[in-house]
């Protein structure tokens, strides 16, 4: 080919320089655990879901919670949210509202009457499970998806456990209760009720079950020992809650006395309130170290509950009480002080913590109970092999998410031992800390505040105190997701390389970096928005 | 609650490259996977160079902005020694370069010879750091304005001529560490008093339009460089392209140090058209100077045993100027 004048080489491009060999580190994309992910005792993958919210998917979002958590609409009431605790955006202006778009997506499912696709392939393997609340039928829903045929039994005469009889129903309507249980039905689950095992290994054998899972709720409130004349009235609490969802509801009184300073004290108050009675709970030590939520504590008094810190019962009488005042001590105990007061009461509702019923563990070798709990393995699985237990019957906090989270971890185990095989849960992506993000290209916004009942409504009525997000701002909430450690396309990588060095693969596929021409020089680190890449050494 | 937000709300808005919340015709042009990269891989710029960051993201949307009829000038500079040395190119568009000082003329060639072709709708950019814009291709830029010629003139401000070893240019802030101001003597760095914003003088010319932006912005460069292309005669941005060597800044740092010289004030991001000052990029949460000026090197000496506490001053003051005179300040809507 004749060149121009004084030109001796054909034009090329600089593709052909390969600047990928300057580099000593690189850059690589990771996926971090977002604290919300690691702090969830059920195990959700909520950045993982909200991303879906994010666009508008409700259906894909609820499908990705439910993979980890079938109870979306009851979470989204009752549970703690923990994971807001931890959240990272707190620290830019508020958490996101995890819980409000959790609540907004099991409302949805009921609303479109979303449900579980039964499995494809049955195992062949059958499974009894004991007890129909949250950890029996979160094991119930998961096991199913694995593909066994399960059988619930529970004493009581309806599904839900301590949900229906130890959650007040202005926390959590037994419509969606209701609902959340019979879509778990609707997969295949057998489900009997009252049927109380008596004992389990005669259940196992009768039913020829291959594997058990125990998920007795604690329904036996404790006592103590109250100096009380035969007139004094004096009931347990979880017997109060349970006899709401009966015909006959509890004959208290006008003053009904609270023992005890936890939730479920806080959540009998509330049920007197809006009875019309006048709750007090008493209660020896302070608020501070009152083991019920501080929410709970905040809404019971602008509810109008009463509550007297530092005293304890030391008589009970037909209509009155003696409390003796109590003062801390250096080590933050309470002792008595010797000062006595009078308060008028027509009955003591004592709520004290409740124990689980472990009859039906009688005979079983190889079984260890210790301080009213049953001993399980890593795996939850107990000292008899095939029967594996979880929820209140095991050492742990006792909640509802807790429960549905060792229901999950039980079935992995559960199925891997009906195959002679061990579950290992996937090793854990490192913590995405806030350090690794770089806020800078977040919009700014505040919490969208869920809607709280009207005052004078919630202390008369069994409504709902807390409303619900409707669509647009359930959407706004779950854009405020920093989507913590996990890539969300935002496209800061592919724009910012100096190099051209990132490669866009197109919508859900993310990037791939050019190492061919990658200079190494961490732009795309700095500037990426949630922490999802991080730079290596090369080996030179 | 009766104040829920009915607003839109998109997670990150246009703060980001691209936003898979927002409409395809209202993502940027960077986040386009058919996006022209004018300037390609292989170009051999330093790590982290906020200039080739710079004129591809412009070039880029220039493309977008005509149609992908368009031809660059180029001045001498590091822009075109890292670009196209001999016989390689990184460029995917027509593109010339003569001599470091005419690369306003040689555009208004261009642009001249196009309307003898009858080629209307070929458009013409000229480009060049900051040593052949505003000091040795002045004269050439200040008649290419005042004849207002059809050309979009580019200046990539880098602050100094990095190419040639970091010497100091009238657009070298005061204070600053160059090879030729050393931070010796009593006043040490470049001095105060000196130097010239060619933005301000674009605008004296009373040209159809003078913009200035940062690599920190996006969505911002690309709004002006496309607003640029909807003007015929003479157009003029300025972008600010930190660079990693000259300013002794960390190669991860490029866009952290464009958004921290915005969010100070060091550099007044705005618009003008004729001659007046039509916008300004507000800024969005304001830090003192110290937070640009403490990781640059080439700022060290202001900050040792004792540190320099008059001359930072000084320089706050500057920013302060700064934010009066083009109402950084005020609550404009956000891109």
């Amino acid at each position: 080919m004749k060149k121009p004048f004084a030109i001796t080489l054909d034009p090329g491009s600089s593709l052909a320089n390969h600047t990928g060999s300057w580099r000593t580190s690189k850059p690589v994309y990771l996926d971090r655990l977002p604290p919300c992910n690691n702090r969830c005792p059920a195990g959700e993958d909520i950045q993982g879901w909200l991303f879906h919210a994010e666009s508008g998917d409700y259906e894909a979002a609820w499908r990705h919670l439910t993979r980890d958590n079938p109870f979306a609409a009851i979470m989204g009431r009752v549970c703690y949210h923990t994971c807001e605790s931890v959240c990272n955006r707190a620290q830019i202006d508020a958490p996101v509202g995890i819980n409000s778009v959790e609540r907004f997506l099991g409302d949805e499912a009921i609303k479109r009457g979303w449900s579980f696709t039964p499995p494809s392939t049955e195992s062949g393997k059958k499974v009894l499970v004991v007890g129909a609340g949250p950890s029996g039928m979160s094991a119930a829903y998961h096991l199913r998806r694995l593909g066994h045929a399960v059988t619930v039994m529970d004493a009581g005469p309806f599904m839900g456990g301590m949900m229906r009889f130890g959650i007040p129903k202005y926390r959590l309507p037994r419509d969606v209760l209701d609902a959340e249980m019979q879509r778990i039905v609707a997969m295949g689950v057998t489900v009997k009720l009252n049927s109380k095992v008596d004992n389990i290994l005669d259940s196992m054998r009768a039913g020829a079950f291959d594997a058990a899972f125990l998920a007795v709720g604690a329904h036996i409130g404790k006592r103590a020992a109250i100096p009380a004349g035969d007139a004094a009235k004096i009931v347990d609490a979880i017997s109060v809650l349970r006899s709401m969802e009966g015909e006959d509801k509890p004959m208290l009184g006008r003053r009904v006395v609270v023992y005890g300073g936890g939730n479920t004290a806080v959540d009998v108050a509330r049920t007197v309130k809006r009875m019309g009675g006048e709750p007090i709970i008493v209660y020896r030590r302070t608020r501070d170290k009152a083991p019920a939520h501080d929410f709970e504590i905040e809404e019971a008094l602008q509810e109008g509950v009463m509550i007297k810190w530092l005293s304890t019962i030391k008589q009970a009488g037909e209509h009155q009480i003696t409390v003796e005042k109590m003062a801390l001590d250096d080590k933050g105990f309470p002792q008595p002080t010797g000062e006595f007061e009078t308060l008028e009461a027509d009955s003591v509702v004592l709520a004290l913590g409740q124990d689980v019923d472990l009859g039906l563990l009688n005979g079983v070798p190889g079984l260890e109970v210790a301080d009213g709990v049953v001993k399980v393995g890593a795996n939850m699985m107990t000292g008899h092999a095939g029967i594996f237990a979880g929820g209140d019957m095991v050492p742990a906090e006792r909640n509802v998410t807790v429960a549905v989270g060792h229901g999950k971890k039980a079935a992995r185990h559960i199925d891997a031992w009906l195959r002679g095989a061990s579950y290992t849960a996937p090793p854990k992506h490192e913590l995405a800390q806030f350090e690794k993000l770089n806020t800078w290209y977040y919009s700014d916004a505040p919490k969208t505040v869920r809607p709280m009942l009207d005052i004078i409504r919630r202390q008369s009525s069994f409504e709902e105190v807390q409303g619900g997000l409707d669509e647009s701002n359930a959407l706004f909430e779950a854009r405020r997701c920093l989507s913590c450690g996990n890539c969300f396309e935002c496209d800061n990588c592919y724009g910012v390389c100096p190099d051209n060095a990132v490669i866009k693969l197109g919508p859900g596929k993310r990037f791939e970096f050019n190492y061919d021409y990658c200079k190494g020089c961490g732009v795309c680190v700095a500037e990426c928005p949630c922490g999802a890449i991080k730079m290596e050494a090369e080996e030179l | 609650m009766s104040d829920l937000q009915p607003v839109k709300f998109y997670q990150t808005g246009t703060f980001t490259v691209g936003n898979r919340l927002l409409a395809p015709e209202e993502r940027s042009v960077q986040a386009n996977m058919q996006r022209t990269n004018s300037l390609n891989s292989g170009h051999r710029a330093c790590q982290g160079c906020g200039e080739a960051l710079g004129a591809r993201y412009a070039i880029d949307a220039a493309m977008n902005a005509t149609n992908r009829q368009l031809i660059a000038a180029n001045a001498t500079g590091c822009l075109e020694v890292f670009s196209t040395p001999y016989p390689e190119t990184s460029w995917q568009i027509p593109w010339i370069h003569s001599l470091f000082g005419n690369a306003a003329a040689v555009a208004t060639g261009l642009s001249a010879a196009m309307k003898v072709k009858g080629k209307k709708d070929v458009r013409v950019v000229a480009q060049g750091g900051d040593g052949g814009t505003t000091d040795i291709g002045f004269g050439c830029l200040s008649g290419m304005f005042e004849r207002n010629d059809d050309v979009l003139y580019i200046c990539y401000d880098n602050e100094a001529y990095m190419n040639t070893g970091v010497q100091r240019s009238s657009a070298t802030p005061p204070a600053a560490r160059t090879a030729t101001t050393m931070p010796l003597g009593s006043e040490p760095g470049a001095p105060f008093g000196q130097g010239k914003f060619v933005p301000a003088i674009a605008m004296a010319h009373e040209i159809p339009y003078v913009a200035t932006a940062t690599v920190a912005d996006l969505r911002d460069l690309e709004a002006k460089v496309t607003k640029a292309m909807s003007f015929r005669g003479a157009r003029y941005i300025h972008i600010l392209v930190p660079c990693p060597l000259g300013w002794g800044t960390a190669s991860h740092d490029t866009i952290r140090m464009a958004r921290l010289a915005k969010e100070t004030g060091m550099f007044p991001v705005f618009e003008a058209e004729y001659g007046e000052l039509k916008s300004a990029l507000a800024i969005r949460r304001q830090l003192p100077v110290e937070e640009y000026l403490r990781p640059q090197k080439r700022f060290a000496h202001l900050f040792g045993k004792t540190p320099a506490v008059e001359t930072i001053a000084r320089i706050q003051a500057q920013a302060d100027k700064n934010i009066r005179r083009y109402g950084l300040m005020a609550k404009e809507a956000a891109l």
